[in-house]
């Protein structure tokens, strides 16, 4: 890692140890460098210094003159010719600290025998290290109610809590959410939510896993397991392109929890609620548990491996066969699909978009996106980030920390190409623009983060592609798909970028595989594959790797009606229904592999369970086996050989697809109660990797039309009045809120409870609809 | 001849010294006419000069102070006048406030205009409706009179004074927690650096003076340094606001030049209660060490207190005599400062949890010596280990009367009940039922 301007660096003495570090590092950890540990609970080397538990006293002295206290060293930065004595070289800082110790525990209940933090908590460890063996208090200790809910996932019992006022910092400085706060003074200061709204946070979790005792915990894992009889695995969150490096703990084959992991380049040390509480779903009683085939009853019934596979070889020979490829497929997942369409199938119809896509995105993936090397460095250093057609907050929540990060730090320029200032963009204080044309002020240090939406948006991948100032990231909002177009699940590149059309990145391909030829014509979409089906002259089977057919569009389920359906599915869903062979896959917590964040950043996990083997196949596993029934073997039988291929390719560095040139689509005029519908999905909604986790269901936001207040005037509502939202597809019914958005347009969310735009309108942005008072 | 200076108080007797035209008939508002007419940084210098040192309790030097603002950086600057007068025994501020509003409105303008503030304002203790209502009426008639808002006395110089009413916290009168109390958050104190100098109120450059500190600045304005100077010590010059309460004839507000004696305050005040005498006092507010009877000539100056093991603090003495159990006050002032802890730090929140417990067991009779030694290590575990100084004077009374008074603690535990009858300390005492 290089620095741009040159530290000045400090040489302290500790403990008679002298240590070079640089300038306003602060004691406490200038310490850790030498490897001792000053006791401490309220500072964390990510939020601003308090000085408020004081366990941290040391003495200090700078130019031979001491302080005449201990001084908190998590508060004091060093300084030339300092002098620090901890407690391993001062009795002061060390009966200080035992003092403080002593009266942290006077309140404290000690129930550690049935405490959840019991085992890894702070407070435990150091008044083991620190404390005294019997408490001297023989007074009256404070009680308080046990747990009181803050929200419908986090639990707060006050009796433990030291009063760090960690959680409390965090949700004001990181996450910008200060809805918890201290209340009351003295013994009786508390944490608390204001009267009876909850703690209002898409990170809230963060704060009970920063907490040094178990004053807050989860409600899903509480009482649930000892750390010490949980076996943790490190891991990357499969929810979004984030990329947050997690722990998944797992006790006697079950995942009981999943933490944020530290990595300082990306999640820092934190993740979003999604990340750390949605993972129910892995253990579902929907989880497909065999292989499936459908019999001529038209039911599913149980198979054996073999004769599953060899009824989809036989289902998919001498068809025309198209590979739809979940948005969370690993990277090794994705090469497998990418090849077993190239090498056994013989075509380049593969699309890991399961969701609203054009072929100018397809176009802008291949061209621009590719190589792409944005990093989460370039937000820290950017000069102005612009947000297009992407909500940081709702679609990738670690770039929106990161974002605020700079906005705090240094009052950063965000700008933001969408409908109207959501909750994220004022907390961001983004200037809101109705198109990338009015985007200004660009400057090499820029940094433009797209979404995925913007594909929407006719001629908007164009125009950013035709940027050659600032820096350019494509965000999706799903974890596998930056993956799975670098592993060429799409049908205009192959592996590494290479260019379908480009006949020297073909031999490139062919010789990697060792197969005398690849299909030359470019691939389907998604939406092409599905129109393509039963039409005759299209195709007549399809291999479909965990997607909802209700992200593409309303139509899509029952265009795979009446063909022959291949579904590799962990659980499950209104594709296995239809299916003619279903095949369980492993669930992420099952198996190795990768992911690309938003970065291209690989993120790398392990098998955090020891699964029944039937479930433990990955995707590329299970391909690999029926491309061997096929006898067009695509030779993967191990994530670990996919990833070494695809390793071997590298980026193509020769001519690109060429960017896309898509003209924007003419502006519809909506009149008298017509409106344009925009839509975005919020971050905790209906997702299928959300089911069964109701504690964090609760704390989504709530579906609201978002009008502006001439509209809402003029169809007599007010905020919070319903509103029915309709088109000739069906409707929607949802409380309204009157905010500064064009006159012309109304806003839903995507996919929440109440509000599922695409299967009931058939689109989710630009169509046409009507909002009338309800 | 008296030993009073009463210059502050010098017209407290008059029926309508609180008004306008009071201050004015007694010269007032010619100290800020003729300030206005010096250089800004020539008001910083004469008021250096004059040795005025802070009078809320640290004694820091008041010119010093208003020199530490950075002048010419384009900020706004700030005057914050600390008006939440909660130490006990301390009433000092709210007389003066009440008789003598204008002496601190002047002294505001005078002050603001050195330190190139055009808003001021004055935190004060929100208990203290009728006080609050006095310098409201004063602040009004100031500005109806053209002394505060814009082009004070046509010398382009722009001021606007706000009052605020604290809401009931001790804490409030730390400097740091009155602005994060301004500001409108919960006043805990903040972490220093920055200090308000650099990083005050809204984080701009703020100078937060006791309300006897900045009325005093007028006087010295009009009468030059020289006349300040004459009166008090070497290093503690001119005269301030003594505060005398407790078990003494005449208690009230004593105006003497720095260095006077409690003997000699005491001789003014017409003695001790009659047929008692005196057994221990506090020189500024609980917060400070006590005193006994060997201290009554220690001259109250911030070097002859600070000599003698104490601090002047805010000159509140607070007088006791022998019919006060020594343990039953301490516990008194104990439960304020566990009430008025502001929760933030370890040793202050729980300190003053378990020093209340211990020390109730103590004046029970409960327990045995060890106890008290027990009770001195976790004061030592409290004081000088916490965010501010409320600990430390939380601290103050256990150590000091511990140091005098062990042997009446000791008797406690001995009698296995508190050898002291409560009513006869009261103003009841002897009165049949």
């Amino acid at each position: 890692m290089t620095t741009d301007v040159a530290v000045e660096m400090i040489t302290v003495v500790i403990d008679g140890f002298e240590v070079t570090v640089p300038k306003g590092t602060l004691i406490i950890r200038a310490a850790e460098k030498l490897g001792i540990q000053i006791p401490r609970f309220c500072d964390h080397p990510l939020l601003a210094p308090a000085g408020a538990c004081r366990q941290c006293l040391v003495d200090v002295e700078i130019n031979g003159r001491a302080f005449p206290k201990p001084q908190a060293s998590c508060t004091i930065p060093v300084e030339p010719n300092m002098i620090v004595k901890t407690q391993l070289t001062s009795p002061v800082a060390e009966k200080a600290q035992k003092g403080i110790m002593e009266l942290l525990l006077i309140n404290h209940p000690l129930d550690c025998p049935v405490c959840d933090k019991g085992g890894e908590c702070p407070l435990q460890n150091q008044a083991m290290s620190t404390g005294r063996s019997e408490s001297r208090f023989t007074g009256v200790k404070r009680t308080f109610e046990k747990p009181i809910n803050i929200s419908s996932q986090v639990l707060l019992d006050r009796e433990r809590c030291v009063l760090c006022a960690r959680c409390t910092r965090f949700s004001e400085q990181i996450a910008g959410d200060p809805f918890i706060t201290l209340n009351e003074r003295g013994a009786l200061q508390q944490v608390g939510i204001y009267e009876k709204d909850p703690f209002d946070s898409y990170f809230s979790g963060n704060t009970v896993q920063i907490c040094p005792v178990g004053a807050l915990t989860g409600a899903s894992y509480r009482f649930r397991a000892r750390p010490f009889d949980l076996v943790s695995t490190p891991s990357a969150c499969e929810h979004c392109a984030s990329g947050c490096a997690l722990r998944t703990d797992v006790r006697r084959g079950k995942t009981l929890r999943r933490l944020a992991g530290d990595d300082a380049s990306v999640n820092e040390e934190w993740n979003c609620d999604k990340g750390r509480w949605a993972f129910k779903y892995l253990s579902s009683k929907e989880r497909v548990s065999s292989p499936l085939i459908r019999g001529d009853d038209g039911e599913l019934r149980e198979a054996s491996w073999p004769e599953a596979l060899a009824r989809v070889a036989a289902g998919l020979a001498g068809k025309k066969v198209g590979v739809l490829v979940g948005g969370r497929a690993t990277v090794e997942d994705a090469y497998g699909y990418a090849k077993f369409a190239r090498v056994t199938l013989g075509t380049n119809d593969i699309d890991f978009r399961s969701r609203p896509h054009t072929e100018e995105e397809a176009a802008f993936l291949a061209s621009t996106v590719v190589g792409l090397k944005t990093t989460y460095a370039d937000i820290d250093k950017a000069d102005h980030v612009v947000l297009v057609n992407f909500e940081p907050e709702d679609e990738s929540p670690i770039v929106f920390l990161r974002v605020y990060k700079q906005v705090r730090k240094r009052s950063l320029q965000v700008s933001t190409v969408a409908p109207f200032a959501s909750r994220g963009s004022m907390k961001l204080n983004a200037n809101v623009l109705s198109s990338f044309d009015q985007v200004s002020n660009l400057t090499e240090k820029s940094v433009v983060l797209v979404g995925e939406r913007s594909a929407e948006v006719p001629g908007l991948l164009s125009a950013i592609a035709a940027n050659t100032t600032a820096k350019i990231a494509w965000i999706p909002r799903r974890s596998g798909e930056r993956g799975a177009l670098l592993a060429g699940a799409l049908g205009n590149v192959l592996p590494g970028g290479r260019p379908v059309s480009d006949a020297s990145a073909r031999i490139d391909v062919q010789t990697a595989w060792g197969v005398d030829s690849l299909p030359t014509e470019l691939g389907r979409s998604t939406s092409q594959i599905l129109h393509s089906l039963n039409t005759g002259e299209g195709l007549d089977a399809v291999v479909v790797g965990g997607v909802d057919p209700a992200d593409i569009s309303p139509d899509a389920l029952g265009q795979l009606l009446n063909t022959f359906v291949v579904s590799l599915e962990i659980s499950h869903s209104a594709i296995t229904a239809i299916a003619d062979v279903v095949l369980p896959v492993a669930a992420v917590t099952e198996k190795t592999g990768s992911f690309l964040d938003w970065e291209g950043r690989e993120r790398r996990f392990d098998q955090a369970i020891e699964g029944p083997l039937i479930t433990t196949r990955s995707d590329v596993r299970i391909l690999s086996m029926i491309a061997d029934e096929m006898k067009k073997p695509i030779s993967l039988p191990s994530v670990a050989s996919a990833a070494r291929e695809l390793a071997s390719f590298g980026i193509w560095d020769g001519a690109t697809v060429a960017k896309p040139t898509a003209p924007a689509a003419p502006h519809k005029n909506p009149t008298g109660n017509e409106a344009i519908l925009t839509s975005w999905r919020q971050l905790i909604d209906l997702g299928s990797l959300q089911s069964g986790e109701d504690n964090l269901a609760a704390t989504g936001r709530k579906a609201v039309a978002v009008i502006s207040a001439k509209r809402a005037e003029s169809i007599g509502v007010a905020n919070g009045e319903l509103v029915k939202v309709s088109n000739e597809r069906g409707s929607v019914v949802v409380p309204v809120h009157v905010a500064q958005i064009s006159d012309e347009l109304v806003w839903l969310p995507r996919n929440s409870e109440n509000s599922q735009t695409i299967v009931t309108f058939g689109a989710a942005e630009g169509c046409l609809v009507t909002v009338v008072k309800a | 001849m008296s030993k009073l200076s009463p210059v502050l108080s010098a017209h407290w007797d008059e029926a309508d010294s609180f008004t306008l035209e009071a201050y004015r008939r007694n010269g007032g508002y010619q100290a800020s006419k003729k300030a206005l007419d010096m250089d800004p940084d020539a008001v910083i210098q004469l008021v250096k000069d004059s040795g005025l040192r802070g009078r809320g309790g640290a004694g820091f030097p008041t010119g010093m102070k208003w020199g530490f603002i950075p002048q010419n950086d384009g900020k706004d600057h700030y005057l914050v006048v600390n008006a939440d007068e909660s130490e006990p025994g301390t009433c000092k501020d709210m007389p003066l406030l009440m008789a003598n509003p204008h002496s601190l409105i002047e002294g505001i303008i005078i002050g603001s205009y050195a330190i190139r503030a055009n808003y001021a304002f004055i935190y004060l203790r929100g208990e203290v409706v009728h006080v609050f209502r006095r310098v409201q009426q004063a602040i009004e008639d100031a500005y109806a009179a053209g002394l505060l808002g814009k082009n004070i006395n046509g010398k382009g110089f722009d001021l606007e004074l706000v009052l605020h009413a604290g809401a009931g916290a001790y804490i409030c009168g730390e400097e740091t927690a009155l602005l994060d109390s301004l500001e409108g958050f919960r006043g805990q104190p903040r972490l220093r650096p920055p200090f308000p100098a650099i990083a005050g109120l809204y984080a701009r450059p703020t100078v937060v003076n006791n309300v006897e500190s900045i009325a005093s600045v007028p006087a010295i304005i009009a009468n030059g340094t020289e006349w300040f100077q004459a009166m008090g010590t070497e290093k503690s010059k001119g005269f301030t606001l003594y505060s005398l309460s407790g078990h003494v004839k005449n208690p009230g507000q004593f105006e003497a030049p720095l260095g006077i004696t409690l003997r000699e305050i005491l001789e003014m005040a017409g003695g001790m209660r009659e047929g008692h005498e005196l057994k221990f006092w506090t020189p500024g507010g609980s917060s400070t060490p006590m005193f006994t009877q060997e201290h009554l000539d220690v001259p109250l100056d911030y070097e002859g207190v600070g000599a003698a093991g104490s601090m002047l603090g805010t000159k509140a003495l607070q007088i006791f005599d022998e019919t006060t159990c020594v343990v039953r006050a301490v516990l008194r002032w104990t439960e304020f400062y566990k009430h008025e802890s502001c929760g933030k730090c370890t040793p202050c929140r729980e300190g003053t949890w378990w020093l209340v417990q211990a020390l109730k067991e103590l004046e029970a009779g409960r327990g045995t010596s060890d106890d008290l030694d027990k009770l001195l290590d976790i004061v030592d575990n409290i004081a000088g280990r916490s965010f501010c100084a409320l600990a430390d004077g939380a601290a103050s009374p256990i150590v000091s009367s511990m140091k005098y008074f062990r042997g009446e603690y000791q008797r406690h535990l001995d009698l296995g009940s508190c050898p002291f009858d409560p009513i006869e300390s009261t103003l009841f005492a002897g009165v049949k039922a």
